[in-house]
């Protein structure tokens, strides 16, 4: 990847053209997203502190889980820090989205701070869900998690576009699966509405190559799943390219902004730890093809090696955002690790919304616990 | 062409039956007469026979025997005539309270809704161009058209889904199913998607969602189109479970859960759906309401408490009836709600009246019936039970089709009234 020129804008100081290596696979499409791509020296300095953040943040709850103060459920993102950033970039936070249970980075950028996502994972009352909801179940404003069923959050993705359509402020819904869930019926049956409706929704399928242990040769009759959608016509995108994912999602975000209807996304993409934290991740794929990715594809290397070539910033600027960062997730693990419990007061609270106090049994007929909402 | 039933012509002016009216007239007339002086020429008329012979065929019907068969039907008696203010009052013909189908009020509970709040909408199979499966959402397509009312493919996974996103997003759907049946294909929609999200999310996410659809048994269906699901969706914390009988019960329970912020489930009955019940002016007004989790006393009684929901109060009205010859008062509960389950009311009664019956069309084991026994027993009114609570349920078994086989399957009004006889030891 090597920038083809570079000018100066008075708004945005030095902006650079990069031609991005590989072109996107297409279904049913005349046209794919453009093969050149802008980047600004703010915006480039933006995705590498908020990859970096999010790679920091997986590797330290990596390291309390191990420490038992992260309990339960924890599947985590590193890697994959390219597909989160460049989809943000190429939609408004007026837009909406939803993704499945791998969704710490979603979460923050989406507007959840790393305070919040680190405490909701230790479960403490500081969480962004007060502690009631955990690793799966983290909600941001126009966000809706965070979901434990495999493929449940597609049929709600579309159920958020078709809001959106009805509302009619020209809002779209990006909804996100993986390469395990794309095998879920309730996917099909949502492709099926959501092309008769004409909903506005960019489904993506972050194809990490592994559906938990099972790799996708031997999960499903055809790995090509950006032509899954059949009468839906989708893209396959280079999922460890920042600006590849970018682009891609602009694109995508006019086609669905213009009424076009849905569009599908494949982003090829790798996650270098297991699928949970109780999951090595070696048993069915080798130390060597991880190494291999994390030298060659590395998302945050990447993006470095690239600003760094075209002396977009210096070493030490990226230096700087390295031990920022470092700090920030430490003082977040702080909290994380200090921030109390939440109170057995808030047991049975908000079971329902907008309601008047109400009883609730406890574990014997004695116990009596109050719900408020 | 819109049908407007003459009930609701005449309820709008406030008009009652002519026939009404008439007989009013003639009993308003004869008591005047009565109460003239003797002599008086009208007094001689009523009782006059004509000389001569009568003609051939059937005698012609006088003013004498009108206004006897009226007296019946009003239920007064000639000796009442002399106090005019009493007579006037007893023959006086009330406005006749409105007969609404069960379908109607359905029907009607969702067009005001729809017309009140834009934010609602009904998505289900068939709603919209077929005017609904069995007819509930007649006309609303030709009112508000294809983004209000929407006819889904045959997924209900999916489009229960969609429904709870739109729900997240800040629409308030209508899901309809069309049967209870068809939701066990989106059961995890309903209590994983929906039920769930408030309490997992601190609050931060509501789903203002409602579910409804036909629920239990039909009349010759079979076993997989006749379950209750009324105990698997009363088990889950986060979902409110409601379950009409009447038209009145219809209205108000469908207008609540529209209005609710939460995910609510109605459980209607098919075989209901056509049965018309008076609905007093209050329950037609736009804005009449029932309290999501209070039951109803239909009937007052003090000798025996039957609890029951749905199609089922009908049948425990009509044992009681039965009973009542007897001299067997039953206090009749209709539960309208069964999450979360008014135990309270119950309770009260069961002091009352020392005994009783749980009613249910669902079958036994986890059920509606057994939650109340075990709710009342870990309660103050179990000090109150002269007998042990009894369930009256559905047979354990899939539902047969044969109509002799079926016609076994639920509680029969015979059932009830055996379990009450046994209950009080007669």
């Amino acid at each position: 990847i090597y920038h083809l020129e570079h000018r100066r804008d008075h708004v945005n100081g030095i902006i650079f053209f990069f031609s991005l290596s590989k072109k996107c696979d297409l279904h049913k499409l005349e046209e794919g997203p453009p093969v050149q791509a802008v980047l600004t020296r703010e915006e480039g300095l933006q995705y590498y502190r908020t990859m970096q953040i999010m790679r920091r943040m997986e590797l330290k709850a990596d390291q309390l889980y191990k420490q038992k103060i992260i309990r339960g459920f924890c599947h985590l993102y590193d890697g994959q820090e390219a597909c989160a950033v460049g989809i943000e970039a190429g939609i408004n936070l007026t837009d909406h989205l939803i993704t499945a249970y791998r969704a710490h980075g979603y979460t923050l950028t989406r507007g959840g701070t790393v305070r919040e996502i680190m405490a909701e994972l230790t479960g403490r009352r500081g969480g962004i869900a007060k502690g009631k909801g955990g690793s799966m179940h983290m909600y941001a404003k126009n966000f809706y998690g965070g979901n434990g069923i495999v493929g449940a959050q597609v049929p709600l993705g579309a159920g958020v576009a078709l809001a959106c359509k009805y509302q009619g402020k020209n809002e779209l819904c990006v909804c996100l699966y993986g390469d395990g869930a794309a095998n879920q019926g309730q996917i099909f049956e949502t492709y099926n509405m959501a092309s008769l409706w004409k909903l506005p929704c960019i489904f993506i399928c972050e194809n990490n190559r592994y559906g938990m242990g099972t790799s996708v040769e031997r999960a499903a009759a055809s790995t090509d799943y950006y032509k899954r959608g059949d009468f839906i016509p989708g893209l396959r995108v280079d999922g460890m390219d920042i600006l590849c994912v970018r682009e891609a999602t602009k694109f995508a975000a006019d086609h669905c902004r213009s009424g076009k209807g849905p569009i599908i996304m494949e982003l090829q993409t790798y996650r270098y730890h297991g699928h949970s934290m109780s999951d090595p991740g070696i048993s069915y794929r080798t130390r060597e093809e991880i190494q291999e990715v994390r030298s060659k594809s590395d998302p945050i290397s990447m993006l470095k090696d690239r600003m760094l070539n075209n002396n977009m910033a210096s070493v030490e600027e990226l230096k700087e955002i390295d031990v920022e960062v470092r700090k920030e997730i430490e003082d977040a693990a702080q909290f994380a690790t200090t921030d109390p419990e939440p109170p057995l007061e808030d047991l049975c609270n908000h079971i329902f919304h907008n309601e008047p106090p109400l009883e609730v049994r406890g574990t014997n007929p004695w116990v009596k616990l109050k719900s408020v909402s | 062409m819109d049908k407007i039933r003459n009930e609701q012509i005449r309820g709008t002016v406030k008009v009652e039956q002519f026939g009404d009216k008439a007989r009013e007239a003639r009993l308003r007339w004869f008591g005047r007469v009565l109460r003239r002086n003797r002599g008086y020429i009208g007094q001689r008329m009523l009782e006059m026979e004509l000389p001569g012979r009568r003609r051939r065929g059937r005698p012609q019907r006088r003013f004498m025997d009108v206004v006897k068969v009226d007296m019946e039907m009003v239920g007064v008696k000639v000796e009442e005539a002399v106090d005019r203010a009493r007579w006037r009052q007893m023959i006086h013909c009330d406005f006749q309270l409105l007969q609404v189908t069960v379908r109607d009020a359905l029907n009607q509970a969702m067009d005001e809704e729809l017309e009140r709040d834009e934010r609602v909408f009904l998505l289900g199979e068939e709603v919209a161009q077929y005017d609904g499966a069995y007819k509930v959402s007649r006309g609303l397509w030709k009112k508000y058209g294809d983004k209000r009312i929407i006819d889904t493919p045959i997924s209900e996974m999916g489009f229960a889904g969609i429904a709870v996103g739109a729900a997240m997003a800040g629409l308030r759907p209508i899901c309809e199913f069309m049967t209870f049946n068809f939701s066990m294909q989106a059961i995890d929609q309903v209590i994983n998607s929906a039920a769930k999200t408030c309490y997992m999310s601190a609050g931060l996410q509501a789903v203002p969602i409602v579910f409804r659809g036909p629920n239990g048994a039909s009349a010759g269906v079979a076993a997989q189109h006749s379950q209750c699901f009324a105990a698997w969706y009363g088990h889950c914390p986060g979902l409110k479970v409601v379950s009409p009988w009447n038209s009145e019960d219809a209205r108000g329970l469908l207008k609540s859960a529209i209005r609710d912020d939460n995910p609510v489930v109605v459980l209607e009955n098919e075989l209901m759906y056509g049965v018309a019940f008076e609905v007093s002016e209050q329950g037609l007004s736009k804005d009449f309401t029932i309290p999501i989790g209070k039951a109803k006393v239909e009937r007052p009684g003090n000798h025996v408490t039957l609890v029951s929901h749905s199609r089922m109060v009908g049948h425990c009205l009509d044992a009681a009836a039965v009973l009542a010859k007897e001299g067997i008062e039953c206090e009749v509960i209709n539960l309208r709600t069964i999450r979360p389950l008014d135990v309270e009311t119950i309770e009260a009664s069961v002091v009352k009246t020392n005994h009783l019956i749980t009613v249910e069309g669902g079958w036994p084991q986890f059920g509606v019936g057994a939650e109340i026994c075990a709710r009342i027993m870990e309660g103050p009114a179990f000090n109150y039970l002269d007998a042990p609570v009894i369930r009256v349920t559905g047979v354990d078994i899939p539902m047969p089709y044969a109509k002799i086989l079926e016609d076994n399957s639920t509680p029969q009004i015979k059932d009830i009234i055996f379990s009450v006889k046994k209950t009080l030891n007669m």
